[in-house]
């Protein structure tokens, strides 16, 4: 009865995850997204805490630079934002709608860092589709998903997770969004918190 | 045969969720020219100056197409999110003002924006952003999106508004229009004006 069980609930989980997926992709980047179809919404467990120091990290950047959180400590806020691959439905208009909007940012003293599991080069071609980003765009990759890992936002199968996370200016995590990763998470969620930090 | 029992219940319901997607995605059909516009419902713009724009009169919270005074709606299926969108926006801006400084279509024809998976603080953020002058409805479940065929954005659809109440697609494209006053012409001829 327990293998019944089981079988039922996949069966289930596949159906309804399949028939619920809904997105939007621009034409700016043509035929080249690849349709993961519907993932589990959460696939990691989180290993750090509102109230937390946030880790401290350095990663490359698509620009080249070596961006490290701890730059930022006591001149910036920081909005790290998680997105599980290039190439993909959703993530790829995620940033998009965020490069709009540095006014909101810049009027909670906030700088956003965009984290992905991929290479450089993979970065650099996919968000040369955006137009230009503001904000640093840094590669996870080497070793494998290491700052996805110490926050507890790295998937079983190697991407991160779709997670938003807020950091004031003392180092201190003030949100945290592990979101459904089949869905965007709404702007307006995310510049409330921001507005919490003038 | 309890097992049995569970078994094919699970696989009616299974069946049914894929259906009621296949449904969803076979009501969904790209427009075409030509076709009839699949049913559009929209809520009343809070703003006054985007209900006069599409002429509507009374005191209901939803209106439709035919309640457009207008020959041809121009639809903008778009997102804020959406790169192309926000580089288009400005040369639909330059349609929207050439329309309304054109005596011949002026008030005859009209833009409206449908942003698909936008919340309404999102549409307002890219209508802000980019001085969008016509209204732009939120579409935040994907409602209108599916209902199109789930198009890339952005996409155009003019539909030209018939006495008998109905809508025929005249045009239907994905991505830039480009220039504006051969579209305007375009729109133009497909309006009868």
């Amino acid at each position: 009865m327990t293998k019944t069980a089981a079988l039922i609930i996949l069966v289930l989980a596949f159906a309804l995850g399949t028939s619920a997926l809904a997105q939007t992709h621009s034409e700016a980047y043509k035929d080249n997204i690849y349709s993961t179809g519907g993932l589990k919404p959460v696939d990691s467990v989180l290993k750090v805490k509102v109230g937390d120091r946030a880790p401290d990290f350095t990663l490359p950047s698509i620009a080249g630079q070596m961006v490290a959180l701890g730059q930022y400590r006591g001149k910036k806020n920081v909005v790290l934002s998680f997105v599980p691959a290039a190439w993909t439905p959703v993530c790829s208009d995620q940033w998009p709608g965020y490069n709009i909007v540095k006014d909101l940012f810049d009027a909670s003293d906030a700088i956003l860092l965009g984290i992905t599991v991929d290479n450089i080069p993979t970065l650099y071609a996919w968000t040369n589709q955006m137009g230009h980003l503001w904000f640093p765009v840094l590669s996870d990759f080497y070793p494998h998903g290491k700052v996805a890992e110490a926050y507890g936002v790295l998937r079983s199968d190697g991407t991160a997770e779709r997670a938003l996370f807020v950091i004031d200016k003392k180092g201190g995590i003030r949100w945290i969004d592990v979101h459904d990763i089949n869905k965007r998470p709404p702007l307006e969620s995310l510049v409330r918190e921001l507005e919490k930090l003038k | 045969m309890k097992r049995i029992l569970v078994l094919a219940v699970a696989a009616a319901v299974a069946a049914a969720a894929l259906l009621s997607g296949a449904t969803a995605a076979a009501q969904g059909v790209q427009p075409r020219p030509g076709d009839r516009l699949f049913d559009l419902t929209l809520p009343v713009p809070g703003e006054r100056a985007d209900r006069n724009y599409l002429g509507l009169s009374g005191w209901g919270k939803t209106f439709r197409m035919a309640d457009i005074k207008a020959n041809l709606v121009l639809i903008e299926i778009l997102s804020m999110y959406c790169p192309f969108c926000q580089k288009e926006a400005p040369v639909v801006n330059r349609l929207h003002e050439a329309i309304e400084k054109d005596p011949a279509t002026g008030g005859k024809i009209k833009i409206i924006g449908v942003g698909a998976g936008n919340s309404s603080y999102e549409v307002e953020v890219f209508r802000k952003k980019y001085g969008v002058p016509f209204p732009v409805f939120p579409d935040p479940d994907y409602d209108i999106h599916k209902k199109c065929g789930e198009v890339r954005t952005p996409f155009f659809i003019a539909v030209r508004l018939n006495p008998d109440g109905t809508q025929s697609v005249t045009h239907a494209r994905l991505g830039g229009f480009g220039e504006v006053p051969a579209f305007l012409e375009t729109l133009k001829k497909a309006a009868g004006l």
